[in-house]
């Protein structure tokens, strides 16, 4: 599954036609579950108060759905267009992971934003949503890949 | 346990998963790429090239507010006052936080949560297992160790 295709086709009209569908869906998804409303999420994030369990169920039916998707394109063994698969490659769990998954989670306790529902509601113009994604945009860039060993 | 069930959706929090794991699978099957949102984003301010899907993908969650308004009931769109510069001091430092580390940690609540455990990867489930973890945490000592201190 690791193996990349060898191939050399890019992006054409119809695959990035595809991608922008997948981001709208997703967006829809997202929206759809309340995942873009931060008072929703940390309802779910705080186990000790009054808990609204409805997003353990946004992570079900995205996993269930997703493994279909996953299933099939290993079935192919490859894409639909003949782009190439970009797998990630199994790599043992190490220190960046463990810290940086640490780090995600304060910042996603803290404002009740994970990436792409802070995209999303800057496109309904949800105004605590741009301080979380400019600080996003910086966190993303300032780390130089070498000192993440890639 | 102490359950909201007044604010329990569990109907549209399956339904909006579900089009999460659509979008999911068409992304992979149409593009060969993992629908993680911190890696796409990543991509698009960090590497030189392959930004066009990115784009693409991107252009599409920030119309589907769009779309939702014409599909969606209206009670999808929280609304908020505008954040003071304490909040807006607290939620860029929220975010740094996330970009920071979903940047080292190579995913996010999609990447991982979503993409990652629908591969059954073990990295994704130790960070998935990490990040909840931490949000449980912090959410428990602002609300409930430092009142008053926000949130």
């Amino acid at each position: 599954m690791s193996t990349p295709q060898l191939s050399d086709k890019t992006d054409t009209l119809g695959s990035l036609a595809g991608a922008l569908v997948a981001g709208l869906i997703f967006g829809l998804g997202l929206l759809l579950a309340g995942m873009t409303n931060p008072a929703k999420v940390l309802g779910f994030l705080d186990i000790a108060g009054a808990w609204d369990p409805s997003l353990a169920l946004v992570m079900v039916g995205g996993i269930a759905v997703a493994r279909i998707g996953v299933l099939a394109v290993r079935r192919r063994g490859g894409t639909l267009t003949g782009l190439p698969l970009h797998m990630p490659h199994e790599r043992p769990v190490d220190r960046p992971l463990l810290i940086g998954s640490a780090l995600f989670g304060l910042g996603w306790g803290l404002a009740g934003f994970c990436p792409g529902p802070a995209v999303v509601a800057i496109g309904f113009d949800y105004l605590p949503a741009f301080p979380v994604v400019a600080g996003m945009l910086i966190g993303l860039w300032v780390l130089p890949s070498k000192w993440l060993g890639r | 346990m102490n359950i909201a069930w007044s604010t329990f959706t569990p109907w549209s929090a399956l339904a909006g998963g579900a089009l999460i794991g659509l979008a999911a699978s068409v992304l992979l099957l149409v593009n060969g790429r993992i629908a993680g949102i911190s890696g796409i984003l990543a991509g698009l301010v960090r590497a030189p090239g392959d930004r066009a899907w990115r784009l693409a993908f991107v252009s599409g969650l920030l119309a589907a507010p769009l779309v939702a308004g014409l599909v969606l009931p209206q009670h999808v769109f929280p609304t908020a006052l505008p954040p003071g510069i304490q909040e807006t001091l607290r939620l860029l430092v929220a975010g740094l936080l996330v970009g920071l580390g979903t940047r080292m940690a190579n995913g996010c609540t999609s990447g991982h949560g979503v993409c990652g455990l629908a591969r059954l990867s073990l990295r994704s489930l130790a960070a998935v297992a990490v990040f909840m973890g931490a949000a449980f945490g912090v959410v428990f000592v602002v609300r409930h160790v430092l009142p008053g201190a926000g949130a």
